[in-house]
């Protein structure tokens, strides 16, 4: 009867024996270099973008960056987490209107107000996440729907403070006490957020890829067996909205101090909403994805919107529409279907797994 | 209290023509939710649709003709809206809730901008029919009669759904449903027509509320968002899938914010989310929801 | 009370009308191979979800390790060290199956703190490697879970239940849909963990619970008929009767040869 027993079971499992090599260090790190080479290769072109782009195009960038920063922590929420948030950008104004305060009342020195304004964003989640993070399902569709559109009702009422629905002019940006010199403010401007940027992003990377990562995809699969292995959900949830609310607020901060005016419409819910297209469209769940999905959406937004008589969000809605039935998985499903087609084809098998709650 | 009765009654009477209207709208929200977990974020835009068909036909002059016109055109597209959204969501049934939840949101986009498209940015007055355009004494102050006749409206639809729940057939599958959604399939009956029905039912709910309250809060640009968020409050408060708690809770939300808005002007908006919130921390499922939504 | 790990007493889940679980009394010793049976519907899986904490008791008390756990929660009770293995499977479908057994691994008995930061986890990827060896899914470390077959899913459930290096293991049919060979070296994987590991199985093989278990409780409509060695339990006539009325009175006509895990034909629905 023992001779059924496999041979490896001598030795107790809850032991912890001696190591045994997943594989040949060089060859991971190797992996690792070649992984690496796609994202240097982005940031240095990026990096010198002011040197060959025209002014209005390296503004767009600008703010393809800053909201593309904001779509990536709503990817954490809904991608990694799996926490449908449809009110994300009441953290997004939160930051933008402390970041107004600050530079208003306080200094515009970078990078004060952008920190006052993700500690503002984080401060915010943890108020209103605890509300909405116990709820499920479409409850928490809801709820959170509700926040964001309180968080524009109450910029829009404190006119006191925020200026009501003209909203408020914020000071421009200065390092020290030094203004950004006119003839290359544009330039400058980019290159303060692209730095903000490539740091937060990284930040959101490492998360995602931490064992907490690890137990964040876990509840967002499989929220039951998460519990039954000792994790308390709610607590990495929770976590995760304020760490989602933070990155939010920061952008909002950038964002305050780039447009140089914050009205109660960068808190409401067409900026929630666009955010999740551009999350549809790029790809929910693989961070760099929603990026280029915001790109999409600023691109047709401000740069061809006045082309379209302000009629953007008819583009939009379209768009909307056909990116939910045709991509599935965004932009991030085509380019992982033209690296592995056998893994994706084995993805689909669960279609909805990756983001199901 | 007699007193202060009086100095407020035209704007506790305002939270029940509020809350009529908001009645109307959550029920269609509450029971496309509950039953077939749709979240139908066009449901604010299909109101709007109503406002704009009751704006067309009544602009020429507010006639019966043209307002029962209005009523008849909002059922006919509310049938076709909710037939659509059906067929359109159902590829999405299998994927995650949110998909279907963009993907109304993504039509509510294009009604409200195709809407704005035609009839431009400006707000509009919409007349009532004649015969209930005047206004009436009610304990002293005057009021106007269609408000009335707009609570009456919800009253009686609030009866008559109560007696469809309770009393038939139909209303048994929609409570089955909703307190499991297994049963539907498990009692042999096609997922697919019932949903068809369910939403067809919230879609003309929803754009005959916009027929209705045409004459009393006139018609805009973002009226849909606005109207769209008070509704899910409602639905919030009330619980999933309740018709007595859609009522109460809109009847709650009209006063807060008919009252809210009257007393303290200023804190209005927070009075509102105050009792969204208070409501959420005692009891998370909604006063009237079943528990499981919030387990 | 007595000194065992898992003590029930009057442990009792009521659905309305219907009792699944009525008044169970069990005390399971440290380092116990212990089985529980009975026909279907005896309440042998609300048994484990009132013990795991996923389902709250009706009444009755369940004390774990000497300290009343009954109204703690399902993560608490795991954190004790109390983990388990479902019936239908429960895995993250959309990650590979070294990920899958290092949600497990990666937390430390006791603990629920994460690092923010990514960690190279070098023992506990050591741990999972070594686990997925024992499960025999070695070579499919980097698979996606829905690529699995369904045998190999449940190998990669006995991985993830004990990569949690859990001090009660609680396993509801650990081997249903398994091949004859597949479920043999279950038993034998089973069989090579230490005593500090306490086992309670749920089984309608029960080729696989003569095989395993020291002692063998028998369930039949919620109330607990019997508790004894294998050999008491074959020789109970109140065991048959349950059994034979549901029909399956074959079940406990073979002789200790049925210890032979390997021979096929034995398995009830």
């Amino acid at each position: 009867m023992s001779a059924t027993a496999h041979p490896t079971t001598d030795v107790p499992p809850s032991t912890g024996s001696t190591a045994v090599p997943a594989s040949p260090p060089s060859s991971s790190r190797r992996r690792g270099l070649l992984g690496a080479l796609p994202p240097a290769v982005v940031l240095v072109v990026l990096a010198f973008v002011p040197f060959f782009l025209a002014e209005d195009p390296t503004n767009i960038l600008t703010r393809i960056l800053v909201f593309g920063l904001f779509a990536v922590s709503l990817d954490l929420l809904v991608g990694i987490t799996g926490l449908p948030s449809l009110g994300h950008a009441a953290y997004f104004g939160v930051g933008a209107y402390t970041a107004a305060l600050v530079a208003d009342h306080w200094t515009p020195s970078a990078p004060t107000p952008v920190l006052m304004a993700a500690a503002a964003g984080a401060v915010a989640a943890v108020l209103t996440g605890w509300l909405a993070v116990r709820s499920h399902g479409v409850f928490f569709l809801m709820l959170t729907l509700a926040i964001g559109e309180i968080t524009s009702q109450l910029a829009l009422q404190l006119d006191d403070v925020t200026g009501g629905s003209n909203g408020m002019s914020v000071p421009s940006v200065r390092f020290g006490s030094e203004p950004f010199d006119a003839d290359f403010r544009i330039a400058y401007t980019y290159w303060y957020v692209l730095v903000v940027f490539v740091i937060a992003f990284a930040a959101m990377w490492l998360i995602a890829r931490s064992p907490f990562g690890l137990a964040l995809r876990g509840i967002r699969d499989n929220e039951g067996r998460m519990r039954s292995l000792g994790y308390t959900p709610f607590r990495y949830k929770y976590v995760a909205y304020v760490l989602a609310g933070g990155f939010a607020g920061l952008a909002g901060g950038l964002f305050a101090q780039v447009n140089r005016l914050v009205s109660p419409v960068d808190a409401g819910f067409a900026l929630s909403a666009i955010t999740l297209l551009a999350l549809v469209l790029g790809g929910a769940g693989t961070l760099w994805g929603p990026v280029l999905g915001m790109a999409v959406v600023v691109i047709v937004r401000d740069y061809y919107g006045p082309d379209l008589n302000g009629h953007g969000p008819l583009v939009l809605g379209i768009v909307f529409v056909i990116a939910v039935y045709v991509l599935p998985r965004g932009f991030a499903g085509i380019a992982g279907l033209l690296r592995t087609p056998r893994r994706r084809r084995d993805r689909s098998i669960v279609p909805g797994e990756e983001r199901a709650a | 209290m007699a007193d202060w009765f009086d100095a407020n009654l035209v704007s506790i009477l305002n939270g029940f023509a509020i809350g009529s209207l908001l009645f109307i709208l959550a029920v269609g929200l509450s029971i496309v939710f509950g039953m077939m977990d749709v979240l139908n974020l066009a449901h604010g835009a299909l109101y709007l649709v109503g406002a704009y068909l009751a704006y067309s036909l009544l602009d020429g002059g507010a006639t019966w003709g043209a307002f029962l016109g209005a009523l008849g055109l909002a059922v006919a597209f509310g049938l076709v809206a909710g037939g659509t959204l059906s067929v359109m969501t159902e590829p999405l049934a299998k994927r995650p809730i949110l998909d279907q939840a963009l993907l109304t949101l993504g039509i509510s986009l294009i009604v409200a901008e195709v809407l704005s498209i035609i009839y431009g940015n400006d707000v509009y007055r919409i007349g009532a029919p004649p015969g209930l355009d005047g206004s009436v004494s009610v304990a002293g102050n005057t009021y106007p009669l269609y408000r009335l006749v707009l609570i009456g409206i919800g009253l009686v639809l609030a009866v008559v759904v109560w007696l469809v729940m309770e009393r038939t057939s139909i209303g048994a599958l929609v409570r089955a449903a909703v307190a499991d959604r297994e049963m539907v399939s498990a009692m042999g009956i096609d997922n697919r027509k019932v949903k068809i029905g369910v939403l067809a039912f919230g879609s003309v709910l929803a754009t005959v509320a916009g027929v209705l309250g045409g004459p009393v809060y006139g018609v805009r640009p973002g009226l849909d968002e606005t109207v769209l968020l008070l509704a899910l409050i409602v639905v919030v408060i009330g619980g999933l899938g309740s018709i007595k708690g859609a009522l109460i809770g809109a009847m709650v939300i009209g006063q807060v914010d008919s009252l809210g808005r009257a007393l303290l002007p200023e804190l209005a908006s927070f009075i509102l989310f105050g009792a969204l919130a208070l409501v959420l921390v005692l009891r998370p499922q909604g006063l009237f929801g079943p528990k499981k939504v919030a387990a | 009370m007595s000194d065992g790990l898992l003590e029930l007493s009057g442990v009792t889940r009521s659905f309305g009308a219907l009792t699944a679980v009525d008044g169970v009394d069990l005390s399971v010793p440290v380092g116990a191979r212990h089985a529980l049976i009975g026909p279907n519907g005896a309440g042998k899986s609300t048994l484990f979800k009132l013990v795991t904490g996923s389902m709250p008791v009706s009444s009755g008390t369940v004390a774990f390790d000497g300290s009343d756990v009954t109204r703690l929660s399902e993560p608490a009770r795991a954190r004790r060290g109390i983990s388990q293995t479902l019936q239908h499977s429960s895995l993250f479908l959309s990650q590979t199956v070294e990920r899958n057994v290092l949600m497990a691994a990666q937390r430390r008995p006791g603990g629920s703190r994460h690092s923010l930061l990514p960690r190279r986890q070098r023992a506990a990827r050591d741990r999972v490697h070594e686990l997925l060896t024992d499960v025999g899914l070695a070579g499919r470390s980097h698979a996606l879970v829905s690529a699995l077959s369904h045998g190999e899913r449940r190998q990669l459930e006995v991985a993830v239940a004990l990569a949690c290096e859990p001090r009660l293991l609680l396993l509801d049919e650990p081997a249903a849909g398994m091949s004859p060979a597949e479920s043999a070296r279950l038993v034998g994987l089973l069989k090579a963990l230490p005593d500090t590991v306490t086992l309670v199985i749920v089984e309608h093989d029960l080729d696989v619970v003569f095989a395993l278990a020291t002692s063998v409780t028998v369930l039949h409509l919620g109330k607990l008929l019997l508790t004894g060695t294998p050999d008491e339990v074959r020789a109970s006539s109140a065991v048959q009767e349950a059994y034979l009325g549901t029909g399956r009175e074959a079940l406990f006509l073979d002789g200790p040869a049925s210890l032979d895990v390997s021979r096929p034909g034995m398995e009830v629905g």
